[in-house]
C-alpha cells in the first residue's frame, strides 16, 4: 500500500502509523455527557468499503493525514493534512478560534 | 548418449555434459535439461511415492504445475524439500533424493498403504482419530500418540536442521509495465511498451523466454520461431528502458499493483561467484502489469491415471521438443481436444511411436486429422481409455467405446501395449494473479475453463491466459494490452506471422471416464495429495458440497501445487454429484503465493538481532567500570556497577546505601525529552496533563500525570518551563514515543489552532542524577556560574551554570526521596560533565548506581513507573488524585470519573512487606487466607526489592481496596516459582514519608 503524503510524496505504507478513525468528532472538552465521550472513545463502526482515517507518517514528517481509503481494496482516494481540515477540527474541539 | 535421448534436436547443448545424482546414482545430462528431463532421458520413469497411498508415480508436467515428481536438492547439509524435478535445472554435482519413500524408492514398505486404500479414504484421519469419549486416549489423545507414525508415513520431503549459509538479497522495482510471462503474448507486450519508451520488467519462471515457442516447432514469417525468439530478446536486452527477469515467479499480486516476485539468481550455477544472492525477492510496484501467464493443461481423470508414463500431452511434446528426450517409445495419446494432435506430432517427428489417438469426441477439426495423419497409429474418436496396466512403469492401457453425450463407457476393453500415455483434458488459464488481484472468475462453456475476470485498470491479459491458443492470437492480445494503455502506439511493431495450423479450442466437456460399476484402478484428481474422484464423491455423500468445504474435507488442492492440474476436475466432479453446473459450484479464490517461495528470499538481510541499539553519551564510561548492562526496550542502561565477589543484590544494596547516607550519581539520560515552544504551549499543557502549568513560574520545574483519553493513568514525569513559551518536558524512558505520538496527534488533529511545536531532543540532552546528602556539596564544589544553595536553588528550581566548562542546566527534583539534582548538558558534553562531577563527588566517596538501586530507592518512597501505570491504573488507584485538576478539562477528565473507575473496590496501591525474611515475587498474587491456591486472591505484586533502609524485603503491589487495608496481614502466593508467604500491607510510603529528606 502506498499513501501519497502531501508533505513526503507517495511512500509505503511502512512509514506510516494507523491512527483511527476519523470520521468520529471529539466532544467539548468540557462536556460531561458521558455517551458522547463514550462514542468518541470506544465506538467503530467496522466499515466495509470507504473509511476516513488518520495516519502518521511517522517514519518521515510526521504529520497526520486524513485518508479516505476503501478497506475492501485498500485503494486510497485522497490524502490530506489532518490540519487542513482546521475548521471542522475547531469545532469539534470547541477551543476559542 | 542415453537411451532416451534424440539424436538431434531441442535448446539443450550435446556437446556438454553435465553429472549429478539422483537417489545416490550417478547420472549425466546436457546444459538445459531440468532434473526431470535429465532423469528421463536416462530412462528414469519412477519419480516419486504418491502422499498417501505410497504409489509409485513419474513425472506428470514439464512445468510449475508438476504434482508428482517432487525431490529433495541438497547443498552441503542444506536441504531445500519438494521441489518439482521439472524446476530444477542440473548442475555439475547436483544432489538430489526422492521423498516420502522407505528405505528406498523402488522398495518402499508405506506402499502397503495402497492395500488399505478404502481405509485411506477422506476424512480419514478426522473419523478414525476422534478417539473414544472415555478412557486414557479420549478425545485427542488417541490422535497424539499416532501422531508420530502417521506423520512420518504421509507427507512431503523433510526439512533440514542444518542453518542455510547460502544469501539472499531483497529488491524493490518500479515501472511503468511489467509484463508477466515471456511467451509469444508476453514479448509482444514487452516490445510495444519498451519501443513507446515505457519503463518494462519482463519476468518469466523459466530460465530462457519464449514460451511455447521454444518448443511448437512453428515458423514465423518461415523461420524457426526460436530465432525470432532470440532476435526480440536481444532487442529488448539492449533497450536502457527494459529489465529481463528470467527464472523469475512472480507469486503475488498486492494492492496498489505492488507485485512479489522470486528470482532463482544461483541455483543454476555451479559457482553464483563471491557474494552472489542465491534467491532475489523482488518487490515490484508497477503502473500497469499485462499477465501474459499462458495456460496449464489438465490431466483427464481415469482408472489408473496415475501411473509413471502417463503425463500431459503438451510435456510429452515438450520435452522431445525443447529437451531431445523422449519420456517413452510408444505413445498412446488421449484427449478431449485437439491440442494434444499437435503433441502427437512432435513426439512422432521426435522419433517416438505414437500406437493410437484415443479422443472422447465422436468427430474432431480438419487440423486435428491432418496432425493425426503426421503422427501415424490409429485415430479411435468415440473412445477412451477405461484403465491402464503396470507397476512402476506403464505397460498398456485398455480403451472402450465412449459416448461423451451420456459419459458411458461400452464394448469389451482393447489392450493396446504402450510406456507412454499423453493426456490432455483441456487448458486451464493460469489465472492464479489476476484472481490475487481481487475479482472472481467466470466460466466459459467453450472452453470449459475459468477464464480471467474483467481487468481493472491495474493490469490487462494477454494470449493463452485469455483462453487464446495461437501464436497469433497472442501477438495481437499483447499489442493490444499495450495500445489500451493511450490508446495508441508511438512506434508501430511488426510482428511475424505463423505457420501453426487453426485448431479448434474447445475440448469435450469431459473430465472424468468412470465405469458404470465404479470398479477398476483409482482415478486420481489430485495426485500431490492423493485424492481420488470417488474421494470428491464422498465428500458430497457426507454433506462437504461447498467448494470452501471440499477443499478442506478432502485436501484438493491444498499440497504445494495448489491443485494447478487438479482443481478444475474436482469442481467438474462435484459438479456432476450435485446435478448443477460447474460455474454455480463456484471456485476457490487464488491467494499468493503463486508456488512455493524460499523463506531466506522472504527474509533477506532481514535476519538475526535487527533492533536497533541505543546507547546514552556515557555508556563506554559505564561498560569501563565493569558494568552489567541492562537492555531496557531498545536502551542499554547500566544495572550494577558490581565489585568482584558481589551478588546483584549486595551490589544494588551497597550502592543505594550510597545514596542515603552520602551520595549517588546515575546516569538518566534515556529519559524522553521534548520541547513543548510556541505562543500556547502553556495552554496546551494543561490540556494534556491533568495539573496546571500555565501557572508554572519560569525557572521552576513540576511533576506532571498524563490521561488517556479513556480516563486511565498514561504517563507521568517532570516539565520545566525555561521560558514563558518554551517548555522541557520529560517522559518515562519506555514511553517516550507514544507520548510525543500523543501530543502530536492531539496537535495536528484535535487542536490545530494551537501554536505549538514539539521537537524530540531526548537524543540532544545528557542527564545525570546527582543524590543524597552530600548532593549538594557535590555541586558547589564544581559548578560555575551559578550558586545551588537553597535559596538559589530551591525544590524544583532551575538553575544555568558551568560544570567542568561545559554549559549546564540543573533541576533540584528527587525520584530517589534524597536531597537530588538532575543535570543536563549537551550530549556531546556527555562525558566531560560526569567526569567533572565524578572528580567533585570523590571526596565524598561518591558511588554510581545502577537501574536496580534507581528502583530501590523509589520502591522505598511509593513513586510509580510502568509496572504500576500499567494501562488499567488510574490517577485515583495510584494515590494521585491530588493532581486532578478541578480547574480545567484535560485529556481523560471526562471518562475518569466513570462508575467503574471511581468503584471502592479496585486494585489500588499499597505497600507490602515480607514478614518470614524471605524476598518476595514480582507478579505473584495477594491472598487473604493461608491457602495457596489463587482463589482468595486480592490483587498482585508490581515490584520488589530488599530495602536497604527497611533491613526488609518489600513490594509495591495493586490490592483491592487499597488503603482500607493498611496494617492488615495477607499472604503472596506464586504458584510458579513455589513462594507461598505472608506478608503486612502497608502504606506505599515506606521511607520518609513527609519527604523531609528531599525538602532538606
Amino acid at each position: 500500500m502506498l499513501i501519497t503524503c502531501p508533505c513526503c510524496g507517495p511512500r509505503d505504507v511502512a512509514e506510516f502509523t494507523y491512527q483511527g478513525d476519523a470520521s468520529r468528532s471529539r466532544p467539548d472538552p468540557a462536556s460531561t455527557d458521558q455517551a458522547a465521550w463514550n462514542a468518541y472513545v470506544y465506538d467503530r463502526v467496522n466499515t466495509a468499503g470507504a473509511h476516513r482515517e488518520y495516519w502518521q507518517h511517522s517514519g518521515g514528517c510526521r504529520s497526520h493525514l486524513v485518508v479516505l481509503r476503501s478497506t475492501l481494496t485498500h485503494r486510497i482516494d485522497s490524502v490530506r493534512f489532518a490540519r487542513d481540515e482546521a475548521d471542522g477540527a475547531r469545532r469539534r474541539s470547541g477551543s476559542p478560534a | 548418449m542415453s537411451p532416451r535421448r534424440t539424436a538431434s534436436g531441442g535448446r539443450i547443448d550435446r556437446s556438454r555434459s553435465i553429472s549429478f545424482r539422483f537417489d545416490g546414482k550417478r547420472y549425466a545430462g546436457h546444459p538445459g535439461d531440468t532434473l526431470a528431463s535429465a532423469l528421463l532421458a536416462n530412462g528414469v520413469s519412477l519419480f516419486a511415492r504418491s502422499f498417501k497411498y505410497h504409489r509409485p508415480r513419474g513425472v506428470i508436467a514439464a512445468g510449475v504445475d508438476e504434482p508428482n515428481a517432487l525431490v529433495t536438492v541438497l547443498r552441503g547439509e542444506v536441504r531445500e524439500p519438494n521441489l518439482p524435478a521439472t524446476q530444477v535445472e542440473i548442475v555439475d554435482g547436483l544432489v538430489a533424493e526422492s521423498q516420502n519413500r522407505f528405505p528406498s524408492l523402488e522398495r518402499d514398505v508405506g506402499a502397503l498403504n495402497q492395500l488399505g486404500g478404502r481405509l485411506f479414504s477422506a476424512g480419514f484421519y478426522y473419523k478414525t482419530f476422534m478417539g473414544p469419549v472415555a478412557g486414557p486416549l479420549k478425545g485427542t489423545r488417541f490422535w497424539m500418540a499416532c501422531e508420530a507414525v502417521i506423520r512420518r508415513a504421509a507427507g512431503l520431503g523433510r526439512a533440514g536442521h542444518a542453518p542455510d549459509t547460502a544469501r539472499y538479497e531483497k529488491m524493490n522495482a518500479f515501472c511503468d509495465v511489467l509484463v508477466v510471462g515471456g511467451g509469444p503474448a508476453g514479448l509482444a507486450a514487452a516490445l510495444a511498451a519498451a519501443r513507446s519508451g515505457r519503463r518494462v520488467v519482463l519476468a518469466d519462471l523459466d530460465p530462457a523466454f519464449g514460451g511455447a515457442l521454444k518448443w511448437s516447432g512453428e515458423l514465423l514469417d518461415g523461420e524457426p520461431a526460436a530465432g525470432w525468439v532470440a532476435e526480440t530478446i536481444s532487442a529488448l536486452a539492449a533497450m536502457d528502458n527494459v529489465r529481463l527477469l528470467p527464472r523469475t515467479t512472480v507469486w503475488g499480486y498486492y494492492d496498489g499493483n505492488t507485485l512479489a516476485a522470486l528470482e532463482r539468481v544461483g541455483d543454476h550455477l555451479r559457482d553464483p561467484g563471491k557474494g552472489a544472492p542465491r534467491h532475489r525477492h523482488w518487490v515490484i510496484r508497477a503502473g500497469h502489469v499485462v499477465l501474459a501467464t499462458g495456460a496449464f493443461e489438465r490431466p483427464m481423470v481415469f482408472p489408473g491415471n496415475d501411473r509413471p508414463g502417463v503425463m500431459l500431452a503438451s510435456a510429452a511434446g515438450r520435452y522431445a521438443a525443447e529437451y531431445g528426450v523422449l519420456p517413452a517409445e510408444r505413445f498412446v495419446v488421449f484427449a478431449n481436444n485437439d491440442s494434444a494432435y499437435a503433441a502427437a506430432a512432435r513426439l512422432r517427428e521426435a522419433g517416438a511411436t505414437v500406437a493410437a489417438i484415443v479422443d472422447v469426441r465422436p468427430d474432431v477439426s480438419a487440423g486435428a486429422r491432418a496432425l493425426a495423419a503426421r503422427a501415424g497409429g490409429e485415430l479411435l474418436l468415440g473412445h477412451a481409455v477405461a484403465d491402464t496396466s503396470g507397476g512402476r512403469r506403464l505397460t498398456g492401457v485398455a480403451l472402450r467405446r465412449f459416448d461423451a453425450a451420456t459419459k458411458t463407457l461400452s464394448g469389451e476393453p482393447r489392450r493396446i501395449e504402450a510406456d507412454g500415455l499423453a493426456v490432455s483434458g483441456g487448458w486451464s488459464p493460469a489465472i492464479h494473479l489476476a484472481s490475487q488481484a481481487g475479482a472472481k472468475a467466470r466460466w466459459d462453456e467453450t472452453l470449459q475453463a475459468f477464464l480471467p475476470p474483467q481487468p481493472d485498470a491495474g493490469w490487462s491479459g494477454a494470449g493463452a491466459f485469455l483462453g487464446h491458443a495461437s501464436t497469433t492470437a497472442a501477438f495481437a492480445d499483447g499489442l493490444a494490452a499495450v495500445a489500451a494503455l493511450d490508446g495508441s502506439l508511438s512506434d508501430a511493431v511488426d510482428l511475424p506471422a505463423s505457420d501453426a495450423p487453426d485448431l479448434d479450442a474447445a475440448p469435450a466437456p469431459v473430465f472424468e471416464i468412470r465405469a458404470a460399476d465404479g470398479r477398476g484402478s483409482k482415478a486420481f484428481v489430485d495426485f500431490q495429495h492423493d485424492v481420488t474422484a470417488e474421494d470428491v464423491r464422498l465428500a458430497h455423500r457426507e454433506g462437504f458440497v461447498s467448494v470452501e468445504h471440499l477443499k478442506r474435507y478432502t485436501t484438493l488442492g491444498m499440497a504445494t501445487d495448489q491443485g494447478k492440474t487438479s482443481n478444475v476436475a474436482g469442481l467438474a466432479i462435484m459438479a456432476d454429484a450435485r446435478g448443477m453446473a460447474i460455474d454455480d459450484v463456484g471456485t476457490t479464490r487464488f491467494r499468493p503465493p503463486f508456488a512455493p517461495v524460499s523463506i531466506g528470499a522472504l527474509a533477506a538481510e532481514r535476519f538475526g538481532e535487527l533492533k536497533p541499539d541505543r546507547l546514552t553519551p556515557l555508556h563506554d564510561w559505564h561498560v569501563e567500570q565493569g558494568a552489567t548492562m541492562y537492555a531496557a526496550g531498545l536502551w542499554h542502561r547500566p544495572m550494577i556497577y558490581g565489585h568482584p565477589g558481589e551478588t546483584v543484590e549486595q551490589a544494588c544494596v551497597r550502592e543505594a546505601r550510597a545514596v542515603r547516607d552520602s551520595v549517588g550519581i546515575v546516569d538518566v539520560s534515556t529519559l524522553g525529552k521534548i520541547m513543548v515552544q510556541g505562543p500556547d504551549a502553556a495552554a496546551f499543557l494543561d490540556r494534556v496533563y491533568t495539573n496546571l502549568f500555565s501557572t508554572l513560574p519560569v525557572g521552576k520545574a513540576r511533576y506532571g500525570l498524563m490521561l488517556r483519553e479513556d480516563g486511565f493513568a498514561f504517563d507521568d514525569g517532570t516539565t520545566w518551563r525555561l521560558a514563558e513559551t518554551e517548555f522541557l518536558m520529560t517522559t518515562t524512558t519506555a514511553n517516550a514515543g507514544r507520548v510525543m505520538q500523543h501530543l502530536e496527534y492531539m496537535l495536528d488533529v484535535v487542536w490545530p489552532d494551537l501554536k505549538v511545536i514539539l521537537t524530540s531532543v531526548t537524543d540532544e540532552w545528557a542527564g545525570a542524577a546527582i543524590s543524597g546528602p552530600k548532593a549538594r556539596a557535590v555541586l558547589s564544589a564544581c559548578v560555575a556560574g551559578t550558586a545551588v544553595d537553597n535559596d538559589a536553588l530551591p525544590f524544583m528550581g532551575i538553575v544555568h551554570g558551568a560544570i567542568g566548562g561545559a554549559p549546564v542546566m540543573i533541576c533540584r527534583l528527587s525520584f530517589s526521596g534524597e536531597l537530588a539534582y538532575e543535570v543536563y548538558c549537551g550530549a556531546g558534553h556527555g562525558s566531560q560533565v560526569w567526569d567533572a562531577l565524578m572528580a567533585a563527588g570523590q571526596p565524598f566517596g561518591i558511588v554510581p548506581y545502577g537501574l536496580e538501586a534507581l528502583g530501590t530507592l523509589r520502591i522505598e518512597k511509593g513513586h510509580v513507573t510502568g509496572a504500576e501505570i500499567d494501562g488499567r491504573t488510574t490517577a485515583r488507584d495510584l494515590h494521585l488524585s491530588w493532581m486532578l485538576s478541578k480547574k480545567k478539562p484535560f485529556v481523560g477528565s471526562a471518562m475518569m470519573d466513570r462508575e467503574g473507575l471511581v468503584a471502592e473496590d479496585r486494585l489500588q496501591l499499597v505497600g507490602l512487606v515480607s514478614l518470614d525474611g524471605q524476598a518476595l515475587n514480582g507478579g505473584a498474587h495477594v491472598v487473604e487466607h493461608g491457602d495457596r491456591t489463587l482463589s482468595g486472591s486480592i490483587g498482585h505484586v508490581t515490584s520488589v526489592c530488599f530495602s536497604p533502609a527497611l533491613g526488609k524485603y518489600i513490594a509495591l503491589a495493586l490490592v483491592r481496596g487499597g488503603k482500607t487495608r493498611h496494617g492488615s496481614r495477607a499472604f503472596i502466593s506464586d504458584p510458579l516459582r513455589g513462594r507461598f508467604g505472608p506478608v503486612a500491607i502497608v502504606s506505599h510510603h515506606f521511607f520518609d514519608p513527609e519527604g523531609s529528606r528531599m525538602h532538606g
